[in-house]
């Protein structure tokens, strides 16, 4: 596929161009090859899931994806342009925000005090000006709340705006993890196993929100997940890696037949 | 939007002129306010600028004041015209409680046409055969959840023409033919050059004309849709507004289905009469804090709610520091003395006086606010029976909760406590304008301006129902006390029997009395057509536990627990301390429990004993347990049975047991007594 190319998923909604493209990326610890020679892209509009075993090198292309690891060969593409060395920070401002497999908030903070920090790249007062609410900084609070209150809105999570993270059970602080990203407004949206650990209904709420939030904000979405039933039913796209090799790429069908996807899930005997 | 346009009818100051019907002046020239819309167009000129309804959204009160509420029902109202909504069709209306959905009901009562409020969490068959029966055209729906549900039955509704939605999401991809957005829909209206027409619809409307359609819950049977006119409505919202002397500055927070006729009798009834503001949540979870932030005048809740928030209270308390724990028994010790009194007027010391202003700030004054109860001037419960303790709990808190008796066919009002004459154990006064009878089977009749027009679409309930003269049967059994005049409602009619001697017998009189007391979960009592009433007993696993935990007593199951010596006595402590209550009352003093056993097993909806909702079925638990009734009634101490039950994984087993049976002591009623002496 070519960069203008577009295409039509079964449910009617048109992907255009390429977002990100990952090119021959190889990643090192050590002696040890975490990543092979990986390509695939991603494009406007799509969810791109990435799919593997235990230890596929699933969650390092994430943190390659958004500058925490840099690959040692190959080349990210992101909107047209090459990417050069940046600290992750940068990278958030350039439009990709993430969640963490193990939940990464504020324990301590509430709920509407997580989702503000999302808004962190999207505020341009200084930090002496926040803290005497001066100004320039009382109006951008003001927005910015308003961009918050909207996510909150969005995910159904009005109950527990002033409730400390700390206190909510396993599947809320997901939630609220996805709230912080969202509050980001990414161009980009990763999620690293946004269902983990998570009962069937809890799983059925998440896929309606990430369903929705696809739907609503056009936003494209690249997740990691080990449910193979929700992957089939909310992406577009699957990539599928294996011992830090990609031996799958297709739409969800296609990689359901795909003999060396099933060999790696099922397992073969290895030589 | 074009103000001048929209506000042709609703907004231009009152003149004492409505729908061509010319009023004379006065404040409230009652003779014409006779339909709800009337009612709005008064609120819009009087109060204008006085806030109407509230709803929090992105963590902010939004508030619409009379005129932009009148603006945005004419609109509204004008759109459905524009639609092609005719006079005498029935809309559906499903949705929680917010702004839209109540300016939605009137809108289309503004149209000539019915309101029909649904509950939301119906399955789609239940939803279906409500929108098949009232034959609705337009259903107004909240979300994706609702409108799916109603695409769902579209097929098998050959009446269903047009869907109205208020929020878009996930509906992006839905074919547009039938559905339409709210606010389209309004702004449609607006230009659409219809209001001569809506005018004319308006100038029709009197008394008579039905102003809402509501379903009853029907636990038994089907639905039966209650068509109340705007008499019934007006006039009721009217009595009980002025009965607690409610006004526009009062607020409440609607918070109940809206398919309920509590809650169109509170927020539009009440809401539109007085022109208080209605608050709504900012979704059904937060409801507690945002009731907190509204802090409601006017409050009703079923006793449920209040048994709930008595609980987390008490859980509370627990977890709080020694100090706070002493302060607060202490203060509400005093107060379960004292704060009722001071409720009712009746004579208080200075000191105590002082010292329940000191408890205010204390205890009492933090609590309620905790509570969101800090400014309620009226509480109502009703519904079922509220325990005593939890009743005299928010009573000596300051807090006027009152109950009522009341049903949908009523437009709610049957009886109500005047301020002052509040207890536990009645439903008080028969509310202004309501006549009261009982029959000769201890049934409660009423006839009101409140009874209901008819059931839609069934002559023969209303018939059964409704008499021609206008009484009402509730299918409740009660009595009138002599000295107070109050309304006590004894049980259903129909659950209600005879004892051997011709004297009343009520079982779930004597069940909910003993229920009251956390260590019985659940009691059936027997003795229709014998001579002395019997009782089976289920103790509260969890409170009874706890009690024994705390005790150092020992049990391994259930049956253990039920059968330890010092837990019957408790029990028969309980039982005893009823009967001492129902003897005081004439009528069912018969209904005292001679003897007892508490039960081997817990009764089970697996097991057939109890509905899936956790009522009791006598008749089933009569024939499985005959052995121990028998047992109980012929006067052995102890009795060895046997007894199935299903597990949770469907598998079948059997308990064996021997019960002891115990006597309880009865008490002679008052007249008894003055006979004995």
């Amino acid at each position: 596929m070519t960069m203008a190319e577009t295409y039509q998923t079964p449910d009617g909604r048109t992907i255009g161009g390429q977002v990100m493209e990952m090119k021959n990326i190889t990643l090192r610890f050590g002696g040890v090859k975490a990543i092979t020679d990986i390509s695939f892209d991603i494009r406007e509009g799509e969810i791109r899931a990435i799919i593997g075993p235990n230890g596929a090198g699933k969650s390092s292309m994430l943190n390659v994806m958004n500058g925490f690891y840099h690959p040692q060969e190959g080349e990210v593409w992101f909107h047209g342009k090459k990417r050069g060395p940046m600290k992750p920070h940068q990278i958030a401002k350039q439009g990709i925000a993430r969640t963490f497999q193990n939940i990464a908030l504020f324990s301590g903070m509430s709920t509407l005090d997580n989702i503000m920090t999302g808004r962190l790249t999207h505020m341009k007062t200084g930090i002496l000006k926040q803290a005497m609410w001066w100004g320039p900084a009382e109006k951008e609070e003001t927005e910015n709340r308003e961009v918050v209150e909207k996510v909150i809105d969005f995910l159904e999570i009005q109950s527990i705006r002033k409730t400390p993270v700390g206190r909510l059970p396993y599947g809320l602080q997901k939630r609220v993890e996805l709230g912080r990203a969202l509050a980001a407004e990414p161009k980009l949206l990763l999620l690293d196993e946004p269902m983990a650990g998570m009962n069937v209904e809890e799983k059925e709420d998440m896929s309606r929100f990430i369903l929705d939030v696809n739907d609503e904000f056009g936003t494209t979405i690249a997740l990691i997940e080990h449910d193979m039933g929700v992957v089939m039913d909310i992406a577009d796209r699957v990539v599928v890696m294996d011992y830090g090799k990609k031996i799958g790429d297709g739409s969800p069908d296609e990689v359901r037949n795909n003999q060396d996807v099933i060999d790696a899930y099922l397992g073969v005997a290895h030589d | 939007m074009d103000p001048a346009h929209t506000l042709a009818t609703f907004g231009k100051p009152w003149n004492g002129q409505l729908g061509g019907h010319s009023v004379t002046s006065g404040p409230t020239p009652t003779g014409e306010l006779n339909t709800i819309p009337r009612l709005l167009a008064r609120n819009a000129s009087v109060y204008g600028d006085k806030p109407a309804y509230r709803e929090k959204e992105f963590g902010i009160w939004q508030s619409w004041n009379w005129k932009q509420v009148a603006d945005e029902i004419n609109a509204l109202a004008l759109g459905l015209l524009d639609m092609g909504l005719a006079e005498g069709d029935h809309v559906a209306i499903i949705g929680r409680n917010r702004p839209y959905f109540y300016w939605a009901m009137v809108a289309v009562q503004s149209c000539g046409a019915v309101p029909v409020p649904l509950y939301r969490d119906a399955v789609a068959e239940e939803m279906a055969y409500v929108l098949d029966h009232c034959s609705a055209r337009f259903v107004i729906a909240e979300d994706q959840e609702q409108v799916d549900k109603v695409l769902e039955v579209q097929e098998s509704l050959n009446m269903l023409e047009q869907v109205i939605y208020l929020d878009p999401r996930g509906m992006r991809k839905y074919d547009r033919t039938k559905l339409h957005d709210y606010k389209e829909v309004q702004a449609k209206g607006r230009a659409s050059g219809l209001q001569a027409e809506l005018d004319a619809r308006l100038a029709t409307q009197d008394f008579d004309t039905t102003c809402v359609m509501l379903y009853t819950s029907g636990t038994t049977g089907r639905p039966k849709g209650v068509v109340l006119s705007n008499r019934n409505i007006v006039k009721s919202g009217q009595a009980a507004s002025e009965f607690d002397n409610l006004n526009v500055d009062d607020r409440v927070l609607a918070y109940l289905p809206m398919a309920w006729v509590g809650d169109f009798i509170f927020t539009v009834g009440q809401g539109y009469w007085t022109g208080f503001c209605v608050a709504c949540p900012e979704s059904p979870e937060t409801m507690q804090a945002d009731l907190r932030e509204i802090g409601p005048t006017y409050f009703f809740a079923p006793p449920r709610y209040f048994e709930g928030l008595l609980t987390n209270v008490m859980i509370r308390m627990e977890d709080a520091s020694p100090m706070k724990q002493r302060m607060f028994k202490k203060y509400m010790d005093f107060a379960r003395e004292v704060g009722p009194k001071l409720l009712d007027g009746k004579p208080v010391t200075f000191g105590e006086r002082m010292k329940y202003a000191l408890g205010n700030i204390l205890v009492y004054g933090p609590l309620k606010n905790t509570l969101g109860l800090s400014r309620t001037r009226v509480g109502y419960t009703a519904g079922e029976a509220i325990g005593p303790e939890i009743f005299d709990f928010y009573r000596s808190l300051g807090i006027n909760l009152k109950q009522l008796y009341g049903q949908t066919e009523a437009s709610v009002f049957v009886t109500v406590q005047p301020d002052g004459e509040v207890r536990a154990d009645t439903v008080g006064v028969p509310a202004p304008g309501v006549e009261l009878k009982i029959s000769e089977t201890g049934e409660v009749f009423y006839r009101s301006p409140g009874a209901f027009v008819e059931y839609y679409k069934n002559p023969e309930s209303t018939a059964d129902t409704k008499d021609p003269e206008g009484w009402v049967a509730t299918g409740d059994a009660g009595f009138i006390e002599k000295d107070s005049g109050h309304l006590r409602i004894i049980d259903r009619a129909k659950d209600v029997g005879k004892m051997a001697d011709g004297s009343m017998f009520a079982p779930k009189y004597v069940e909910n009395k003993l229920k009251f007391y956390p260590n019985i979960l659940e009691a059936v009592v027997f003795g229709n057509n014998r001579e002395k009433c019997c009782a089976f007993i289920n103790i509260d696993l969890s409170s009874v536990g706890n009690w024994a935990e705390r005790n150092n007593i020992a049990y391994s199951s259930y049956q253990e627990l039920a059968g330890h010596p010092q837990v019957l006595a408790t029990v028969q402590e309980h039982v005893e301390a009823v009967n001492k209550s129902v003897a005081e009352d004439e009528m069912l003093s018969g209904c005292q429990v001679h003897r007892f056993c508490i039960l081997h097993k817990q009764l089970d909806a697996d097991d057939g004993e109890l509905t899936r909702t956790q009522k009791v079925r006598r008749r089933i638990i009569e024939d499985k347990f005959k052995d121990i009734i028998d047992a109980l009634y012929d006067g052995s101490e102890k009795i060895s049975t046997e007894t199935e039950v299903t597990y949770e994984d469907g598998r079948k087993g059997s308990i064996k047991a021997t019960l002891e049976l115990r006597d309880a002591k009865v008490f002679p009623t008052a007249a008894q007594r003055i006979a004995a002496e």
